[in-house]
């Protein structure tokens, strides 16, 4: 953190706001932290709308209801409206899991823009499997929904190792619920992901097999339907620019009020993320230890420091360098001039064994339980 | 897709168009994203509201400007903004 300068400080433009960590279904892959059971409490409503007229104020405008699932929130629509009031595009980000056409329809009325339904997979059997729930004939009720209610609607699937062959049928799917966005999230490993990270991970042949058919079909639906792909780093030679760039672009509000730079921050080590209760958005943003401590490239160690491309993807992502390496100032291991990189060529072999052993060892489920034990 | 000269343009009812104090500039809303516009295609997009075709708005706004020769710019513009959806005919 050395040597930024307060100027270089740009507003916000994306809040994150993590309403719940409590979520009706168990996604082993789960961005959320392995040790959510133990943040449990929640802030208030007055709270939350102190931190979203304060964030607004800083030029915030594009707002995500996230969780856990937000739904379980009763004071969901009126933080909705309290957003709409002060200017926000809100996307509810939600597994769809308990939406009914009532609280679609009100949420309309409070003003929320766009609703994003996560699915699975593209079969029942998988989808619930997955998600530890019964869930898919809903989300697809739900996606139908959103659509009538006259809503943009992204359809988000998850893509791992148990899903990928399905990729010809998540798009037919996507197509056939009339998604106007599909979100291909090709699984990022931290959290719980990181934990079933032998099981999770797809091959390179997985994954070029999957990105061809997805590109094909990105061309017959061009003018219809968007497609956000979020690359599978772990087979890039050079980092995702995470988060646009540290304390420049994002701020997330984990559910206890931590301010977080991205949503896995709180795993770094002595940051002492701040919380909303203690400090105004503006004093979080322009001021905190944690959201200054990566800002600009003055922290920077070699191979980055000298790099020609740090400007174009800050040296990736902190967590991942802290989750690979042990080292949060160093190059993220997935650029194939780190020192590290072998972690990731190790990480992909252990993943193929795996996949190739005769008996796999189960997925770890995100659950209360699983929380407490592996916490 | 191009334009249709005979039709009206409407802008889209899944994007928002909205200015930013913060920024000092309009922008273009949609999920999860955000298109920041200079001057003169806020003014475009603004007469976007159903009840212009292309010929109208190109013409209300070189009233407005008092200037002369804008189509082409105007034309171009549009047919982007039909591309990327924020603008459809009906």
């Amino acid at each position: 953190m050395a040597g930024y300068t307060k100027t270089n400080i740009t507003p916000p433009r994306w809040l994150l706001a993590e309403l719940t960590y409590s979520c009706p279904l168990q996604c082993p892959y789960c961005s959320n932290p392995i040790d959510y059971a133990k943040h449990s409490s929640e802030i208030s409503t007055d709270d939350w709308k102190r931190v979203l007229t304060q964030a607004r104020k800083m030029g915030a405008v594009q707002l995500g209801f996230s969780g856990g699932e937000p739904l379980t929130r009763k004071d969901l629509s009126e933080l909705v409206k309290h957003a709409r009031d002060l200017g926000y595009y809100s996307n509810l980000i939600t597994s769809g899991y308990g939406l009914t056409e009532e609280k679609i329809i009100e949420l309309k009325e409070a003003g929320l823009d766009h609703i994003q339904v996560s699915i699975q997979a593209s079969s029942q059997e998988l989808n619930d499997h997955i998600a530890g729930t019964a869930s898919f004939e809903h989300k697809k009720q739900v996606a139908h929904l959103v659509k009538k209610h006259g809503y943009p609607m992204v359809l988000c699937v998850v893509i791992h190792r148990e899903n990928i062959h399905q990729m010809a049928d998540i798009l037919a799917m996507a197509e056939d619920l009339g998604a106007d966005y599909l979100e291909l999230a090709n699984t990022q490993y931290y959290g719980w992901a990181h934990t079933n990270r032998d099981l999770l991970l797809p091959t390179k042949e997985h994954f070029e097999e999957a990105e061809k058919i997805a590109q094909a079909f990105k061309e017959t639906v061009a003018g219809k339907m968007k497609i956000y792909y979020v690359v599978p780093d772990f087979h890039e030679d050079r980092p995702k620019a995470c988060m646009n760039g540290w304390g420049t672009t994002f701020l997330t509000i984990a559910p206890d009020g931590v301010a977080l730079p991205c949503h896995s921050a709180r795993d770094l080590p002595n940051l002492d993320c701040p919380n909303v209760n203690d400090y105004s958005i503006s004093e979080i943003w322009n001021d905190s230890k944690a959201f200054n401590f990566f800002r600009g490239d003055d922290w920077m160690q070699e191979p980055c420091r000298s790099c020609d491309e740090k400007e174009k993807d800050f040296g990736g992502c902190r967590c991942q360098a802290y989750l690979l390496s042990g080292d949060m100032y160093a190059t993220d291991p997935v650029c194939s001039k780190s020192p590290n990189h072998h972690v990731i060529d190790e990480a992909i072999a252990s993943a193929r064994s795996a996949a190739l052993a005769e008996n796999e060892k189960p997925l770890i489920f995100r659950n209360s339980k699983n929380s407490k034990l592996l916490s | 897709m191009t334009l249709n000269p005979d039709l009206l343009i409407q802008f889209s009812r899944t994007h928002r168009l909205q200015w930013e104090e913060a920024q000092q500039k309009n922008v273009i809303l949609y999920p999860e994203g955000m298109v920041e516009l200079n001057a003169s295609s806020a003014e475009i997009l603004k007469l976007c509201d159903g009840t212009r075709t292309l010929a109208q708005i190109v013409s209300d706004l070189e009233e407005k400007f008092a200037t002369q020769g804008l189509f082409n710019d105007i034309n171009t513009f549009l047919e982007v903004a039909l591309q990327n959806g924020w603008i459809h005919q009906n």
